[in-house]
């Protein structure tokens, strides 16, 4: 009984991400089917393309650092009972804060630029989702709609800064002059390369322990979870529901802004138009297929990763198959871990033994 | 007629163009969440439907074809939505997230193994669109008759009656009746003998054909194809002026078209000279719906009460 009941423990939140990820890959290959293509030899280009030779696991390990950041993004506001749609505005802001720290003071402060530039890419992302936390605290605002609202009006923001202010002078591609080296993200390239891994990455599996540490150790992590699971009880019990919503979209939109400095301090090395590209969006799969656990969200975040790194390798070797399949096996993965998510749970756990749990 | 006022009436013929894909979603929207399923997901029908429209158009050269699939494809992820937050009592938020992303990958990888463009489906002729209609003219109705009323699709017109008709099919009928109490109080339909669950089956299909023409709308009539993102955020507005509305299909059509005037404006203004502030940059005036929408909500969206039940799966035994 014991035993079972450890099994069950252990192998149920393992063994339903993994059914709910095959049957999200198995439809998938029935797209790359109705595309005309053979899904085995899309398949082969993915797993070829992401985790072939080291650069590519360098590849994919860089874009999984992204998806770590926004995955963690979303799974902190969604234990406050918020789903934080807003990454990629925060992600944008962030990487508008970060990139004035490496233009204006990097040459002045050395590399003391680089970990002023990170705490600024959190701060700008942190900003950006206070919008949405007032609206909500204050009047009761959707935070759905909100977010959304704040991710176009940061894009438009951000198209203006680019193309009009920020950009390199006498030059027309929307991109800044290139960072200082000195405050460019140390590098990890050499390691598993040649990519465009740097130190985000251990950084990105440092925040995911602190995110586990906050929300299961501290007290104001309990708080933030007490609301999520019943937001009358946590009133009642002398908890500000208010606190916890601006706490956990901060945090959140904190960690979404951290995207900039893999992507712009650790790999461009300049600010450029779009530079999140749906890393925002890609966050809520990775959320949903790691449970909103840390753990489980860096593993989802590897796999998003190496989808998204054999993705690029598609539409080279199967030229009726764009990337956008990667989007097609990212929505499939959201609509089983999250909107279906019962519908493998139920059947593994009778499989499991069901009289375990008693 | 003055220059400033000929511009003016232009403005308000392309605030009727800009409102229709707003106001049938929106109503699209309402039928789903008046029924107690939150509707985020009317980007991604308007968007599936956009494309199902284009390569249907693009492959008959028939514009009512295309039409059709786009109905089709809508009320297909319509019914895919239904599943999820009705039959399998998933969480309604994610599920719609699920659709729009799920549409987003999909439409441009089926246009590019279709078409062999990138991502977009071929330019259509005007043989397979849908073209402006000029109703009769009543040379006394003046000139405000000829700018704005006349002369538009019949999407724009469509529009128009499906504000009374939603009202109508809510507040008079049996089925609208039920539909209400399926969002407020659940319990007590069951308890009359009444299926829950139907009735948000068919409240989603109503919604999935709502979106289907304003997708269609926006690659037949609008537009003359597919191309990535084309709904560009609508889906997301339409939801924002249902919930500003409240919930009532006259005043959510109101702040449909309040939206469609701000967008119809800020494309004048862009490079406009303003008094005081010179001429706005092109780029920050883009976001004037989206500020506009988030001020509306700050202001009135705290005192709207959603329906009663709007989120929440109904359990027969629970």
């Amino acid at each position: 009984m014991r035993v079972g009941a450890t099994l069950l423990r252990w192998a149920e939140p393992l063994l339903v991400p993994l059914a709910n990820i095959a049957a999200a890959l198995l439809l998938s290959g029935l797209v790359v089917l109705a595309a005309g293509a053979d899904p085995f030899a899309a398949m082969a280009v993915l797993l070829r393309g992401s985790l072939g030779d080291p650069a590519s696991l360098g590849y994919t390990l860089y874009y999984a650092t992204n998806f770590i950041f926004t995955g963690l993004a979303v799974a902190l506001p969604f234990h406050a009972g918020l789903f934080n749609i807003g990454g990629e505005g925060q992600a944008y802001v962030g990487g508008l804060f970060a990139s004035l720290v490496c233009l204006f003071l990097g040459p002045v402060f050395g590399w003391l630029a680089v970990p002023l530039a990170v705490l600024a890419a959190a701060a700008g992302g942190a900003l950006w989702a206070l919008g949405p936390a007032w609206l909500r605290v204050a009047r009761g605002s959707h935070v759905v709609i909100t977010t959304i609202m704040f991710n176009f009006i940061a894009s438009a923001l951000m198209t203006f800064l680019i193309v009009k202010v920020l950009i390199a002078p006498g030059q027309s591609a929307p991109e800044s002059v290139p960072f200082v080296e000195s405050a460019w993200m140390p590098s990890l390239g050499h390691l598993l390369g040649p990519s465009p891994l740097n130190l985000s990455f251990p950084l990105a599996l440092l925040l995911a322990t602190a995110v586990w540490v906050f929300l299961r150790r501290m007290r104001a992590g309990f708080e933030l979870r007490a609301v999520g699971a019943n937001p009358e009880a946590a009133r009642a019990a002398g908890i500000s529901v208010a606190r916890a919503t601006v706490l956990a979209l901060g945090l959140g939109g904190a960690l979404a802004g951290l995207i900039a400095v893999n992507e712009l301090m650790g790999a461009q090395h300049r600010l450029l138009l779009e530079f999140p590209a749906g890393y925002g969006f890609m966050g809520i799969a990775v959320a949903l297929v790691g449970r909103n656990h840390p753990l489980g969200i860096v593993l989802a975040a590897i796999f998003f990763g190496a989808l998204y790194q054999g993705g690029t390798e598609l539409s080279f070797d199967l030229p009726q198959v764009t990337r956008d399949l990667v989007v097609v096996i990212e929505g499939l993965a959201i609509l089983f871990c999250g909107a279906l998510e019962n519908l493998f749970r139920r059947r593994i756990a009778t499989w499991l033994g069901k009289e375990a749990r008693t | 007629m003055s220059e400033a006022g000929t511009e003016f009436l232009s403005i308000l013929a392309a605030t009727l163009r800009l409102a229709t894909p707003l106001v049938l979603a929106a109503l699209g929207g309402l039928f789903s969440e008046r029924s107690g399923v939150i509707d985020i997901g009317l980007e991604g029908k308007m968007l599936g439907s956009a494309f199902a429209a284009a390569a249907a158009a693009a492959a008959t050269g028939s514009a009512w074809m295309g039409l059709l699939a786009g109905v089709a494809a809508a009320m297909l992820l319509a019914l895919l939505h239904a599943y999820a937050a009705v039959s399998q009592g998933g969480n309604q938020v994610v599920t719609g997230m699920a659709i729009n992303v799920l549409v987003a990958g999909l439409a441009p990888v089926l246009a590019t193994a279709w078409f062999h463009l990138d991502g977009t489906t071929p330019m259509l002729p005007s043989a397979a669109r849908f073209g402006a209609l000029t109703l009769p003219g009543f040379a006394s109705l003046g000139v405000f008759y000829r700018q704005v009323i006349s002369g538009h699709n019949g999407f724009v017109y469509a529009a128009a009656l499906a504000v009374p008709a939603a009202a109508l099919l809510l507040a008079r009928t049996r089925f609208g009746l039920r539909l209400r109490a399926a969002g407020e109080n659940p319990q007590a339909v069951e308890t009359a003998g009444v299926s829950v669950s139907a009735i948000r089956y068919r409240a989603l299909l109503l919604t999935g054909l709502l979106c289907g023409l304003a997708g269609a709308y926006l690659s037949l009539a609008a537009g003359a194809g597919f191309t990535r993102m084309m709904t560009a955020g609508r889906g997301y507005l339409a939801l924002a002026a249902l919930i500003f509305g409240r919930w009532r299909p006259v005043p959510a059509a109101l702040a449909c078209l309040l939206f469609a005037f701000a967008d119809a404006t800020q494309a004048r203004l862009q490079g406009v000279a303003l008094p005081v502030v010179g001429a706005m940059p092109v780029e920050l005036v883009s976001a004037i719906p989206y500020v506009l929408t988030l001020l509306l909500l700050a202001g009135f969206g705290g005192a709207a009460r959603a329906p009663s039940a709007l989120g929440v799966p109904y359990r027969r035994d629970g």
